[in-house]
């Protein structure tokens, strides 16, 4: 645990904001402190949150609640796919390790080198663990201050914009996204204007997937060595 | 709000959706077993469209046609890319975006 610490720091400093904002958010939505435990504990996704919070109002249907929570985290089961060998040698315990692959956590699973003297599954679980308790504090922290301190958090919203906005430029600095950040952008676009904002999105999630099948050409990532003896 | 029941199941529901895209690799794929070129491929393309697509769902309520005409959601989106171009830095981008955003629609229109 203290060797994983240091580690985690620059996660300590984002999840307490993005926890913050989450915590304020579901707070002005009528959920007490406890709520937003609950779903930080149970739940913990960062996007996937701020997606959930649109999920909390009456009528809304579950099974658009399961469409976009599974689209949004759709690349985790890629994650996945990088760590099925290095996770299976674990007992147990890498079911919590799989639980809370965040895209932070899984950063620093691929990016750090275990320290020599360190066991490796302790290690992952460490810093698994305090992400995750940072992400908790994170939400309750904002939870007691939006029903502490009545301050005006008109706007704060505007993280999850913010947050998607930065996921979409991150993609973008690999130019083969790009097709499929645009085709994404420009089926929502056509889609808000047909259905409207209330119900665009399972008509433009079938949407993107159907021309992903049909149009493969277009948006395939060039394998590695293709051109080569292809 | 929804009632205590309703919220519950919409948490688990939401939980175990999210658990199952984390588990879903260990599940289907067991040591080395391959992996179908097609699930690949989804999988490469399908994350980019989906950020491209909640970019707009998270700004699907702006109403362009009447004032303030989306400027402070433009003003804070133009704000959010050239600090992350700039300094590439996901807390940096989103904190000062935000607090940016909030200071427009509470100060300023």
């Amino acid at each position: 645990m203290r060797s994983a610490f240091p580690y985690t720091l620059p996660v300590l400093a984002g999840y307490l904001f993005m926890g913050l904002a989450f915590g304020v958010m579901f707070e002005e939505q009528g959920y007490s402190v406890l709520w937003a435990i609950i779903v930080s504990v149970f739940v913990y996704a960062g996007s996937g949150q701020y997606l959930a919070l649109n999920f909390f109002v009456p009528g809304y249907s579950f099974i658009q609640a399961i469409a976009l929570t599974l689209m949004v985290n759709i690349r985790h089961v890629f994650y996945g796919l990088s760590l099925v060998e290095r996770c299976n040698r674990f007992g147990w315990k890498r079911w919590y390790l799989i639980f809370g692959m965040t895209d932070e956590t899984y950063s620093l699973a691929c990016t750090v080198n275990v320290p020599e003297d360190v066991d490796e599954e302790k290690f992952l679980l460490s810093i698994t663990l305090l992400n995750h308790v940072y992400w908790v504090l994170g939400t309750v922290i904002g939870s007691l201050a939006a029903s502490a301190i009545p301050f005006n958090s008109e706007g704060i919203d505007f993280a999850m914009t913010a947050l998607f906005l930065v996921l979409f430029i991150e993609l973008w600095s690999n130019r083969y996204n790009r097709p499929a950040e645009l085709l994404g952008v420009v089926v929502s676009l056509v889609c808000l204007l047909v259905f409207g904002a209330d119900g665009f999105i399972l008509p433009t999630m079938l949407l993107i997937v159907a021309i992903l099948l049909v149009r493969r050409r277009k948006f395939e990532f060039p394998s590695k060595g293709a051109g080569k003896d292809a | 709000m929804l009632d205590a029941t309703t919220s519950l199941l919409m948490i688990a529901v939401v939980a175990i959706a999210t658990f199952a895209t984390r588990a879903a690799a260990f599940v289907v794929f067991p040591k080395g077993k391959e992996i179908p070129p097609t699930v690949r491929y989804i999988g490469n393309v399908l994350t980019p469209a989906v950020i491209g697509m909640l970019v707009v769902y998270c700004l699907k309520s702006t109403n362009v046609l009447a004032y303030p005409y989306g400027l402070p959601e433009l003003i804070a989106c133009l704000a959010v890319v050239a600090l992350h171009l700039w300094k590439r830095n996901t807390l940096l981008s989103v904190g000062a975006g935000t607090i940016l955003y909030m200071f427009l629609v509470q100060f300023v229109f």
